[in-house]
């Protein structure tokens, strides 16, 4: 390894530098004084826990996705948090044990093993809400609205919404009588969407009629508002679980219609993020100029009942660098700073305690440094007339 | 908001296959990329580009949404894994098979099979489902040589006519997978965009079902 080698930061693995940082830390304060108003509580859970209850009633994927270590003072497994969302899930049941609904936001670094997602980063700066103890639609709609929130907030105003429901496959998947392993295979290509390996598949699987062709529409069932009328038909004798999954989304997008006119949805019934945990509906948000989602959420029910108590839950999570990098506010930084001059002078001090108190950011210069006001980002200078110190511009 | 569809495709045999298609649904190339450099080819429709670049890109350049849609071999696919993208179409073009091969009675020299391939994961997926422990060698092309020179015991490649198996004294053993072209899409481009893409997909769908005859 030459010396220059030990500079570089792993892979997807970032830092921010001064300008970036503030950036982000500036908005990060907004979306917490949001959430805030949203009677949102704050939670700070530890970067690091056993295996075990990290990864409690999470899928196969995020196992993958989380590092591990050895904990030399019990020889169990640590893991460091790849997703805070099982973390709050395990806060309201354990550490709260409440009745009533319990709002809970969080912001905070996770590591991934592998880099995922937009610029392939590993270690993503996973901004959510979650709201825990209720079951209807009001709660996913609230988690929707504090989910388009955050993209205004971080300046992603084109956003477009993806939703869909993972009871519709779950139920037909069961009406079908599939295996484990075969909604699992199944699960894999209609994720790709591939209808000639859909097709293929059921065939061999030996699915009988109706629930075959269910099955089969189902990669096809994504488009405008149109998409659940032609699933109602299609689903018609598919049993009270598909329906009653589609009268639940129906709910919920027109709801979301009536909230945001201008709001485009798009519907994807095959479309199952963390199918593994998710009980509901789910959605994502994307915008021009990403290619991946940039924001994702939905209902996960269960979770709550490996920690010892079951609750209705919904939530949404994202990632900061993200939403921050695809951005369309103005990101650069103003030169706004005064520059007090290197001099022993109590007014002087008195004048710069004044400015800071006021907001203002003021730079002492140091004694024989190197540089003077606009080079060190300031735009204006104290100076000294008659006997007291006034702020001019440079 | 971008309105422009944007598909990716690789140079040779699936460019060649592709436009025949291309043009049943009235997307015809303005530029000749025979003559051409550039990399990004107009057609007369102003809102479709197509861009060339290499078949083990195309996956990648559609995943990450710089390119809408793609064309791609399945055995690319296989390989990418398919993560992030979606296949509606086979567009059952540049038919072929991936095979294992090998000289006739072929088989381990050593301990474990030695198996030379480009298709690393296609590879490992197929033998492990079997249960079998082998070693897979990449290589990056003429797999044909490698059982020849003692390199490796077996080859997994692409099988079309197998006259290049013949001419070198391999014999094709075990069908692996059927091949042929996808359609890909772009997860964004298929919500954000979704009339225009769904609208193109009808039209290859169409084409291709025109072009069996």
């Amino acid at each position: 390894m030459s010396g220059i080698d030990h500079w570089l930061l792993p892979e997807g693995i970032e830092e921010l530098l001064p300008d970036q940082a503030w950036r982000l830390e500036l908005v990060r304060r907004r979306l917490l004084d949001a959430y805030r108003s949203w009677g949102y509580g704050l939670i700070i859970p530890p970067m690091i826990e056993f295996l075990e209850s990290l990864l409690t009633g999470t899928g196969h994927d995020l196992d993958l996705q989380t590092f591990k270590l050895t904990d030399q003072l019990t020889g169990r497994l640590l893991g460091v948090r790849a997703d805070m969302t099982p973390q709050a899930a395990r806060t309201d049941a354990h550490a709260l044990k409440r009745d009533e609904p319990v709002r809970l936001c969080y912001l905070g670094t996770v590591l991934h093993t592998r880099p995922d997602g937009f610029a392939g980063s590993r270690s993503p700066l996973q901004v959510g809400c979650e709201l825990f103890g209720h079951a209807g639609i009001e709660s996913d709609l609230e988690i929707l609205a504090l989910m388009l929130e955050t993209l205004k907030i971080t300046g992603n105003d084109q956003v477009h919404v993806d939703l869909g429901h993972v009871g519709i496959f779950r139920g037909l998947a069961r009406g079908a009588g599939l295996s484990t392993e075969q909604e699992t295979d199944l699960f894999d290509v209609l994720q790709r969407k591939a209808l000639p390996e859909i097709e293929t598949l059921l065939s061999s699987f030996g699915t009988a009629a109706p629930w075959k062709e269910h099955l089969a529409r189902l990669a096809t069932l994504h488009g405008g508002a149109e998409v659940l009328d032609a699933a109602r038909q299609q689903f018609a004798g598919a049993g009270e679980a598909v329906i009653a999954a589609l009268d639940n989304l129906a709910a919920i997008a027109a709801q979301a219609q009536r909230r945001w006119p201008q709001l485009p949805l798009h519907f994807d019934l095959a479309e199952l993020r963390g199918y593994g945990y998710q009980t509901g509906v789910v959605f994502a948000a994307f915008v021009p100029g990403c290619g991946q989602e940039v924001a994702r959420g939905g209902r996960y029910d269960q979770i709550g009942e490996v920690f010892g108590r079951a609750r209705p839950a919904t939530g949404f999570s994202a990632d900061l660098r993200t939403l921050l990098a695809l951005s369309t506010a103005d990101a650069s930084v103003p030169q706004d700073a005064v520059y007090a001059p290197a001099v022993e002078d109590a007014a002087l001090q008195q004048t710069v305690a004044e400015l800071r108190a006021a907001g203002e950011r003021v730079i002492s210069a140091l004694p024989g440094q190197v540089g003077n006001a606009a080079s060190m980002g300031c735009n204006r200078e104290l100076l000294q007339q008659g006997g007291s110190w006034v702020v001019k511009d440079l | 908001m971008n309105d422009t569809l944007t598909i990716a495709v690789s140079k040779g045999r699936i460019f060649k296959d592709v436009l025949p298609l291309l043009a049943r649904a009235g997307i015809e190339l303005r530029d000749d990329p025979e003559t051409s450099r550039k990399l990004i080819l107009d057609t007369n429709q102003e809102h479709v580009k197509i861009v060339l670049i290499r078949t083990t890109d195309v996956p990648t350049y559609v995943q990450y949404g710089a390119a809408d849609l793609g064309v791609a071999g399945k055995d690319v696919l296989l390989e990418h894994g398919g993560a992030g993208l979606y296949e509606p179409l086979d567009m059952e073009i540049a038919r072929c098979r991936l095979m294992v091969a090998g000289r006739p009675g072929a088989s381990a020299a050593g301990n474990r099979l030695r198996i030379a391939t480009k298709y690393v994961e296609s590879a490992r997926r197929y033998y492990a489902a079997q249960g079998k422990q082998v070693e897979i060698i990449k290589l990056y092309g003429s797999m044909e040589l490698a059982p020849l020179v003692g390199l490796a015991d077996l080859i997994v490649d692409l099988v079309d006519t197998g006259n290049t198996l013949k001419a070198n004294g391999l014999v094709p053993m075990d069908h692996i997978a059927d091949i042929s072209s996808r359609l890909i899409v772009n997860k964004a481009s298929m919500k954000m965009k979704h009339a225009q893409v769904q609208h193109f997909i009808e039209q290859m769908t169409a084409a291709v079902v025109a072009a069996r005859g």
